[in-house]
């Protein structure tokens, strides 16, 4: 059994209306040194002995878990024990 | 003229849709079920607005893969009228039916009011009776109606003329103030506002419906022989 985290995020250069306004309440917070805030999505696949698992995760992402429009995804994918 | 109002689960403007086709447009229109796998029985396609399965992953994300989706695609390619309003055009959008993405209103707040698009293409099968560069007010409702697309996508909507509306005022973040674009071949177009809550005097506008009414002029014109 694997356990893959997948991290999507707004691609560079697209805004991010959202970390945006947590940035504002950081700096409003007293903590100037928030340079910048990006907020996406975290995800966990529990997934099942398979073929091909990192081209199938990709699948999974470009076709539904992501827009590749404005997203970008990453992923990182973990061994463990069936329960 | 027979209308198809595309239903998804969570489908909530699908009765105006239906209302402004039957009621002001006085055509025949049936809701169809997004179980449902071919269109050929329909002259024209609407997916109406709402929050399809929720809208949980991203808007549209999930209806895209609705069976009633490759039915679409086709009547699109067959060069079918397809309107997509707010969460139908977000599922366009999905489907790249049309270029692009919708985020979070830049405000990050539902927006729910009457706004002013500016025509700014009115030689669209969906626009010919209005009047280009024409004022028109037609109300929005959504949260993610912010619209996104990278440069060369952006240019070639503007060589292509495919900017169909423009809000007057940044309302969302759009960019370029986009609220409705229609794909290469003119034939599918899809906005945020809602021309089927303006077609009647008794909501405050009626501008909405003239864009009902070019799709069935346009519609005769190809298909009704006149002697």
């Amino acid at each position: 059994m694997y356990k893959v985290k997948v991290y999507i995020t707004l691609k560079n250069g697209v805004l991010d209306p959202q970390g945006k306004a947590v940035k504002g309440a950081l700096h409003s917070m007293d903590f100037p040194e928030v340079e910048d805030v990006r907020i996406g999505k975290y995800m966990e696949l529990l997934i099942s002995e398979s073929d091909q698992l990192e081209e199938k995760i990709d699948e999974m992402c470009d076709k539904l878990l992501a827009n590749p429009v404005i997203e970008d995804y990453t992923y990182e994918v973990e061994e463990v024990v069936a329960q | 003229m027979k209308f198809a109002v595309v239903v998804f689960p969570g489908s909530n403007c699908d009765a105006d849709m239906l209302h402004a086709i039957k009621d002001e447009l006085g055509e025949e229109v049936e809701y169809v079920s997004h179980r449902t796998s071919t269109l050929t029985d329909y002259d024209g396609i609407l997916l109406p607005g709402g929050f399809s399965y929720g809208d949980y992953l991203r808007s549209g994300a999930i209806a895209r893969f609705s069976p009633v989706m490759k039915a679409v695609t086709e009547a699109a390619a067959a060069g079918k009228p397809v309107l997509g309003v707010c969460n139908g055009f977000q599922i366009l959008l999905e489907t790249n039916l049309l270029p692009g993405a919708m985020k979070q209103n830049d405000r990050l707040k539902f927006i729910c009011q009457n706004v002013t698009l500016h025509v700014e293409n009115s030689e669209t099968m969906f626009t010919s009776l209005y009047e280009e560069g024409e004022q028109i007010d037609i109300p929005v409702a959504h949260m993610e109606g912010n619209y996104e697309c990278d440069e060369a996508t952006l240019q070639q909507l503007q060589q292509n003329n495919q900017i169909v509306f423009r809000y007057t005022e940044d309302i969302n973040g759009s960019k370029e103030r986009i609220a409705g674009i229609v794909n290469e071949q003119g034939n599918v177009l899809g906005m945020m506002p809602h021309p089927e809550r303006a077609v009647d005097s008794l909501v405050g506008s009626v501008d909405g419906l003239r864009l009902f009414k070019s799709i069935l002029l346009n519609w005769r014109e190809k298909h009704v022989v006149t002697s």
